[in-house]
């Protein structure tokens, strides 16, 4: 455990030396808070008709402002992800600093836990992006407390699946470009796949459905804890960082 | 402290490493000495369980690198090819952090920092980003990261490359100081760092082991021979060259001869001799009484590269005349 906590913070401290993490979190910071002002400016607008019209009854803040806001998070954050994964192993190969952590008395799985829990915890700075524009929400309106929270579980738990295989990727060559290119690839796969099966039915479909990792957040969207969902990406999560020491081991006697 | 029985490596294609088998004592200051691509490298990667061996068996304080690597991770320093070094780390916080990966309790760490930026002379670039150093510095650091646990073995893949001479000396001095308490292999090209810092030499060529001895006895085999520069001239038109190089070969004691250059009505050779032979004396004889002109005639120093083909060569000769000469006391034995 010490160990992995070591690896983390040295890798939490390298995001924070290069502009690279500051630069993702005012990204999402501004697209998260450009996506806020579009849902409060409609919601805004829609109320006032809809009180002009004689309607009665508030509109609902968390159908109409926060659920479609957290879904289009989750599709930014879907794009962030490559950003922050692609050095994890590719940059220690190129440098040879690989060669430190692999001769030093500790396990390939600390190394490997220990980079994901970095790369989670940035990835965990850049959603703390989306704070203020919540808390306005909450100030102003009187959103439900459950269904946001459970949208960012869904948030975290779909990052943590998505860096998770990021990493895989990064062992796979010494390149961070194309460890990044190949992640942003698998992610906008992912998202064009959710989007197609959305319309279709067959059996094939619902297949690559379940194991869509984008499909498995529209429950979290929609503020449903759905026990399916949590399994499925805890289980992803193991899977990946299991390739991914498979893939360290299998570098070891390929090169 | 160290062994090292059959081991081969293998890569998609080349043999790095070819059935080698040595031992190292607890205690030795070992110089692995070898060309570029000997397998040095490869060799000391399999050592420090950052590669498995393709075939063969190697063990480090008793552990064996594929069934105990951790064991085997734990007694070993490693400063490889080139230092593991994060350019955006401050040289305290590199060190304090390869501390910690190696097992230095938080208490101790502070302590084992400041022993080590003072032996490896970088107290003065502490606070200073890797990224910033000069290379000699960057080298440095490396050490200091491979002894920072105060390992039983430690391995050095060329610890002075990059180093200016008064860091090399010193580096050497530190070596020494090392040495007792510390087992160490360190690997070179260069012939004279050996002599200066080892006990023993392990040479490799092309994956295979040429030659395990005493740094002593290795160079009391290496000073008898001696290689010649030699520039010949034709009295009258230009030589020919492969006339002249048969000439040279004839001349007894020689080993090799090279031509290096021909120019003009000039050729130049090199020549060498074999071990505990004078050829300079011969080779002149036999220009002159050829009809050339001897225009120049020098010893030169042996290169690591002549002394890989003096030690395979040389044998392979010795051998030879051993058996020649075997045979003819055997005749002799028959008449008597
Ligand atoms: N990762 C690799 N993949 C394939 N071949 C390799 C690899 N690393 C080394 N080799 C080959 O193995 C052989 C030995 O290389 P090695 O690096 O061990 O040599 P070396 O003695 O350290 O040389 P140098 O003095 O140049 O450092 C070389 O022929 C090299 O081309
Ligand atoms: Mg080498």
């Amino acid at each position: 455990m010490k160990n992995i906590l070591l690896i983390c913070q040295k890798e939490l401290k390298s995001y924070f030396a290069s502009p690279i993490a500051y630069l993702l979190m005012a990204f999402f910071g501004l697209i998260f808070g450009f996506g806020f002002y579009t849902a409060t400016r409609d919601f805004v607008r829609f109320s006032f008709q809809a009180q002009m019209m004689g309607q009665q009854g508030p509109m609902n803040v968390n159908e109409q402002i926060i659920r479609p806001l957290l879904g289009f998070a989750s599709t930014v954050a879907l794009f962030l992800i490559p950003m922050i994964t692609m050095r994890l192993f590719a940059e220690e190969k190129k440098t040879g600093t690989i060669e430190l952590l692999l001769t030093s008395p500790i396990t390939d799985m600390q190394i490997i836990l220990g980079k994901w829990l970095g790369s989670m915890l940035l990835y965990l700075c850049v959603l703390a992006m989306s704070a203020i524009n919540m808390a306005m929400l909450f100030a102003w309106g009187k959103p439900d407390l459950q269904p946001v929270l459970v949208a960012y579980l869904g948030l975290i738990l779909q990052g943590g699946c998505l860096l998770a295989i990021g990493a895989f990727i990064s062992t796979l060559t010494k390149n961070q470009i194309i460890a990044g290119g190949v992640t942003f690839f698998v992610c906008l796969l992912l998202w064009l796949l959710s989007w197609f099966t959305a319309f279709d039915s067959s059996a094939s479909a619902q297949v690559v459905n379940y194991l869509s990792i984008v499909t498995h957040f529209e429950n979290f969207g929609k503020g449903v804890l759905d026990s399916k969902d949590v399994i499925f990406y805890v289980s992803m999560i193991f899977f990946s960082l299991f390739i991914t020491s498979r893939s360290m081991e299998s570098l070891r006697w390929r090169a | 402290m160290i062994k090292v029985e059959g081991l081969t490596k293998r890569y998609a294609r080349t043999v790095a490493v070819d059935n080698i088998t040595f031992e190292v004592e607890k205690g030795e200051i070992v110089g692995f000495l070898g060309p570029n691509g000997a397998g040095k490298t490869t060799t000391m990667r399999v050592l420090t369980c950052f590669l498995p061996p393709t075939a063969g068996t190697a063990s480090v304080a008793g552990f064996d690198v594929l069934e105990k690597p951790l064991e085997v991770k734990k007694h070993i320093g490693y400063l490889p090819e080139t230092p593991p070094l994060y350019p955006e780390m401050e040289v305290d916080e590199y060190l304090r952090f390869t501390g910690k990966l190696k097992g230095i309790s938080g208490s101790d760490i502070d302590r084992r920092v400041d022993e080590v930026t003072g032996r490896c002379a970088i107290g003065d670039v502490r606070n200073k980003l890797i990224g910033k150093l000069s290379k000699g510095y960057r080298q440095r650091v490396g050490l200091a990261q491979a002894i920072i646990h105060n390992p039983d073995v430690l391995i050095l893949d060329e610890p002075t490359s990059g180093l200016d001479p008064k860091q090399i000396i010193e580096i050497r001095e530190l070596l020494k100081s090392l040495a007792g308490d510390h087992t160490i292999i360190l690997s070179t090209h260069i012939l004279s760092e050996v002599e200066h810092s080892c006990q023993r030499v392990i040479i490799i060529n092309q994956g295979k082991l040429v030659a395990i001895d005493s740094v002593d006895n290795l160079t009391n085999r290496l000073r008898g021979s001696e290689a010649v520069a030699i520039e010949v001239e034709a009295a009258n038109g230009r030589p020919n060259p492969t006339e002249v190089q048969q000439r040279l070969e004839q001349v007894a004691g020689v080993s090799r001869v090279v031509m290096r250059n021909s120019k003009d009505s000039r050729l130049s050779f090199e020549v060498e001799s074999l071990q505990g032979r004078h050829i300079r004396a011969d080779l002149a004889r036999t220009v002159v009484q050829s009809g050339w002109n001897l225009s120049e005639l020098k010893a030169v120093g042996l290169s690591l590269e002549d002394i890989f083909l003096q030690l395979t060569a040389g044998e392979e000769k010795a051998r030879q005349e051993n058996s020649v000469e075997a045979v003819t006391v055997s005749q002799e034995g028959a008449q008597q």
